[in-house]
């Protein structure tokens, strides 16, 4: 399978992740030659084969909607990079109004 | 200092508060990492003087005559993808640099008030991604048996710092192979429980539906009592297993007699390097001798799973590190003025080549036009995979085979093609695909570099492992090897 430079970019965009024109480069040719060596599961049949998620049988686990301590709110704040009276800061996303 | 260190924890707790305070054992080890972590750099953090204050705590503890905890005055290593209340937790990633949780992970937590006494956190490669520890985005480990040769990983820090008397036991995490794969290249015991035994609650996930959390030790018996402790259901993790931990120490001694060992043949085939396949068969042979049957058996889809894999956790991770987007906590790009540039720029300055090339083949395999062909196609074969496991286990009771294709590799041997550094987690990660317990204990070296033997059983069948492991162990001396630091 040939993975481009322009995938790269486009699924580095739907990842979130700013890449260099020598990163795209690599990561084409790396990804290629991975997903080559990943297409032996072509030949492998699987049609009518259940998928499996979770090796051992999960189920939804419910519980009582109580209420219960969090962390505190000042403790929560203090990890974020930039905070401001118990909010967390970051880059405007709406346009101020006049 | 000498004969404290690399001693296993069962045979010196008899000692505490006869001859031996726990402060002193906590010293002997603290002394150890400063004499040998210059060289070996298992750590990313020791907590030298909480070590201290808490093995003080024990001490006055057993002064008073209290009962003793399981783990009393167990100096220990925690993975830093497991969270620490109050001590910084990095995921070896520059984009966790500055984290300090707010809450311990609920396997610490049980070690914790088990009596373990925290030494500090270990090297990893980032995100636990890798099988060589080269990843950490600070420094690689080292291989204490052979300083210019890698420890294996992901769990590269807690396997070197076990070896190297650095710490008495650590926690792993193991996703393909990270807790059994460095186990056996630093010649020490590792374990990954059944997927469910044991809370993955403040363990920074990778991916959900593999992870699990096991120890690392000197032996077997030591493996077990660890186990105990982090095992069983915790509400904070739904995917915990609400079942009744049974007692792995009494189990231990019931001897291999009548137990069937399944063979099975793929794992003896091409890229298995003659000298770990020779200690492996031998290894075969002991438990053949101490009673066991052995038979051959087949898993045919063996050369499916390391993509089954890839695919799997990729896709997983792609979904799991979106949270790091550097908003909440963690590192933050100073350079951004709009949001999406904060995103991307802050993932692109904070994560390393590795944990980028699997978000993006993570997220290219959960992309529109590729979802059946590969992440569904991928999850129809886990099924095949988890099919020929069970098939095993009608007709025997546990697997043998190689945890490591190779008994070791050079720092730098493998970095420049991600797909050589996949394979070493050849015959441990269709283990995860399967959710089973898998444990690697030493069998040999291959010029001076020690083997593992993996052992893998039933679901929820960690006794049994943990028996064979022991009876294995019994009958040889593998064990009872130190890395060249620890001898005379």
């Amino acid at each position: 399978m040939r993975i481009t430079p322009e995938v790269v970019e486009r699924v580095a965009r739907l990842s979130r992740l700013e890449l260099t024109e020598e990163e795209r480069a690599t990561y084409a040719s790396q990804l290629s030659s991975i997903l080559e060596y990943f297409a032996r599961l072509d030949r492998l049949p699987t049609e009518g084969v259940e998928p499996t998620s979770h090796a051992i049988r999960v189920t939804n686990v419910f519980r009582p909607d109580q209420v219960m301590p969090s962390l505190p709110v000042e403790a929560v704040v203090a990890m974020a990079p930039q905070a401001h009276e118990g909010f967390v800061v970051v880059p405007r996303v709406l346009e101020a109004e006049e | 200092m000498k004969e404290l260190v690399g001693r296993p924890y069962h045979e010196l707790r008899p000692r505490l508060g006869k001859d031996l305070s726990v402060r002193e054992l906590v010293d002997a080890y603290l002394e150890n990492i400063e004499r040998l972590d210059g060289q070996v750099r298992a750590y990313l953090t020791v907590t030298a003087d909480q070590a201290r204050a808490q093995a003080q705590e024990l001490d006055g503890r057993l002064a008073r005559g209290e009962p003793l905890p399981p783990l009393a005055g167990m100096p220990v290593a925690v993975k830093d993808n497991l969270c620490t209340r109050g001590v910084r937790t990095t995921c070896g990633s520059r984009i966790l640099e500055p984290f300090v949780p707010p809450y311990d992970a609920t396997a610490v937590q049980r070690l914790r008030e088990a009596g373990a006494v925290l030494l500090g956190k270990t090297n990893l490669d980032e995100f636990a991604m890798g099988s060589s520890t080269e990843n950490s985005g600070f420094f690689p480990t080292r291989n204490p048996w052979r300083l210019d040769h890698v420890p294996g990983g992901s769990s590269g820090g807690s396997a070197a710092a076990v070896a190297a008397g650095e710490a008495l036991a650590a926690l792993g995490s193991d996703t393909g192979g990270s807790i059994r794969q460095p186990a056996s290249l630093c010649g020490v015991v590792g374990l990954k429980p059944t997927y469910g035994r044991v809370s993955r609650y403040g363990l920074v996930a990778f991916a959900s539906s593999l992870d699990q959390i096991g120890p690392l030790s000197l032996d077997v018996r030591d493996c077990a009592l660890v186990l105990q402790v982090i095992s069983g259901h915790d509400p904070h993790d739904s995917t915990s297993v609400d079942l009744p931990v049974p007692d792995f120490v009494a189990s231990l001694e019931a001897g291999v007699r009548g137990l069937r060992v399944g063979v099975p043949a793929e794992f003896f085939g091409e890229g298995l390097q003659p000298g770990v396949r020779q200690a492996v068969l031998e290894a075969v042979r002991v438990l053949e001798g101490l009673g066991a049957r052995v038979e051959e058996v087949a898993l045919p889809t063996l050369e499916y799973a390391l993509p089954t894999y890839y695919l799997i956790a990729c896709a997983e991770a792609s979904s799991n590190l979106a949270r790091y987007d550097g908003v909440a906590y963690g590192y933050r790009s100073p350079r951004a003025d709009d949001l999406y540039t904060l995103y991307a720029r802050t993932r692109a300055e904070g994560f390393g080549p590795e944990v980028k090339r699997r978000i993006m083949l993570g997220t290219f395999a959960l992309s529109e036009g590729y979802y059946e062909g590969f992440y569904k196609k991928a999850q129809q074969v886990r099924t095949l995979v988890r099919r020929d496991f069970d098939r095993c286990f009608q007709r025997v009771d546990v697997l043998a085979t190689p945890t490591s294709p190779v008994a070791g590799f050079r720092l730098g041997e493998r970095t420049a093609d991600p797909l050589q550094m996949y394979l070493a987690d050849v015959y441990t990660i269709p283990v995860n695909l399967a959710g089973l317990p898998g444990i690697s204990v030493p069998c040999g070296f291959v010029d001076g570099l020690p083997v593992g033997l993996q052992l893998v059983g039933r679901p929820f069948e960690e006794a049994t492992v943990l028996r064979v492991a022991y009876a294995y162990e019994q009958a040889t001396e593998w064990h009872r090897h130190r890395c060249p630091f620890l001898r005379g």
